[in-house]
């Protein structure tokens, strides 16, 4: 239990996905302009995460594993991850019209995006099991939901800041990224596995 | 052939995928933590844009606009595999320390635009053309970055000691928050130069 844990626990601060590993920057930068559509965006992407981190781990180790076709894994995974996303949307369009309002435009930007690409991949290099696979992705999700939702809300404060002009958007957004990562810096080393 | 070059050189600077579109960015902050990282993994992009878009280019006309997206993710998908395999068994080093970057490569959001915006409506040729500027663009901008985070973290290029010798290297620009705020100024430099380019350009009584 503690293992499981642990591994949930770096997955969120120490080695967050954002800020140590350098995942999902596109949308991290994109949508963290607004502080509720990064909500909606950290949830969607902890939803997409988790549930194909499953897909992923179970097409690798019952398909690729036993035909010995593990050079074909990217390919794989980005067709899988691509399609089921396209499929989630429509399953969430048809049956909660009210979410899908809510996330329908981010799920389509997830569908190719590093954080839920990286998450599996990370999964089947490191061997974990199924329940340990599923720790690490749900981690992930939240370390990333954290990480963007923070952000929003300093991004907020910044609105009111007066900023040397050619600083103006994207480059004071990357100074306080750079900010935000030195602190969670602090975490480091903290769990060893 | 101006026409081609014109095609070739806004990669570079005016539409620089990664400090002015600012896309693919996951890459240019997680391998530049030295100059030959930074550059095998520029020159991987710049095969696979520029092969992904002379691809795209020739089977434009067969493929149905509806299944666009998942015709051009497997043939990015494709080639990414080419150049793992190849690295993998010419450099297995580089392969290592590019890690799962390398694999990355398939959700790179320029290789995708590239082949929406462009290689989708142009003859094959441009298209090449357009991505390898664009790759070039990409290079240039790993390089920039690879250099200055290995002579300020580590005073050294391509190895060699280039700091004098009582120079402590600055661990944090090997680190991640190092990378965030060079690439905040990076792009705010970038900023500055294109004005300079469009001011000059309007000066001269050229449309931009």
């Amino acid at each position: 239990m503690t293992d499981y844990f642990l591994l949930f626990m770096s997955a969120v601060v120490v080695n967050n996905f954002v800020l140590t590993r350098f995942l999902g920057l596109c949308i991290f930068f994109g949508v963290s302009k607004n502080l509720n559509a990064s909500v909606g965006m950290g949830m969607a992407v902890t939803a997409v995460i988790t549930v194909s981190s499953m897909f992923a781990w179970a097409v690798y180790n019952f398909i690729l594993v036993p035909l010995h076709l593990m050079f074909l894994t990217t390919i794989v995974f980005v067709l899988l991850i691509a399609s089921f996303v396209q499929l989630l949307e429509m399953v969430v369009k048809k049956f909660t019209p009210a979410l899908h309002k809510m996330w329908g435009i981010y799920l389509l930007l997830i569908a190719t995006n590093c954080v839920v690409l990286g998450v599996p991949l990370i999964n089947v290099e490191s061997n974990f099991s199924f329940v340990k696979s599923l720790v690490n992705a749900i981690g992930s999700g939240v370390g990333f939901a954290l990480a963007i939702i923070l952000m929003a809300s300093l991004r907020e404060k910044l609105r009111l800041a007066d900023v040397p002009k050619s600083l103006e958007g994207l480059g004071v957004a990357f100074i306080l990224a750079g900010c935000l990562a030195l602190s969670f810096f602090g975490f480091s080393g903290m769990i060893k596995l | 052939m101006k026409g081609l070059w014109k095609i070739f050189s806004k990669g570079l600077v005016v539409e620089n995928p990664i400090f002015v579109l600012a896309l693919s960015l996951c890459p240019a902050l997680a391998v530049t933590t030295s100059v030959v990282n930074a550059l095998a993994m520029g020159l991987s992009v710049t095969f696979v844009i520029s092969m992904n878009n002379l691809v795209v280019s020739i089977v434009r006309n067969f493929v149905n606009p509806k299944v666009r997206v998942p015709i051009y993710i497997t043939s990015i998908a494709t080639i990414v595999t080419v150049v793992e395999l190849l690295l993998q068994a010419f450099s297995p080093l580089l392969y290592k320390s590019l890690g799962i970057y390398l694999s990355l490569i398939v959700v790179f959001a320029i290789i995708l635009a590239r082949a929406e915006v462009f290689a989708s409506k142009n003859k094959p040729l441009p298209s090449f053309v357009d991505g390898f500027g664009m790759g070039c663009g990409f290079t240039l901008a790993m390089l920039i970055i690879g250099a200055i985070r290995e002579v300020l973290g580590n005073g050294t290029l391509l190895g060699y000691r280039v700091m004098w010798s009582s120079y402590q290297p600055a661990l944090i620009m090997i680190l991640a928050p190092g990378a965030f705020i060079l690439i905040g100024y990076l792009v705010a430099g970038f900023k500055i130069l294109n004005n300079y380019i469009e001011r000059v350009k309007t000066k001269r009584g050229e449309t931009v």
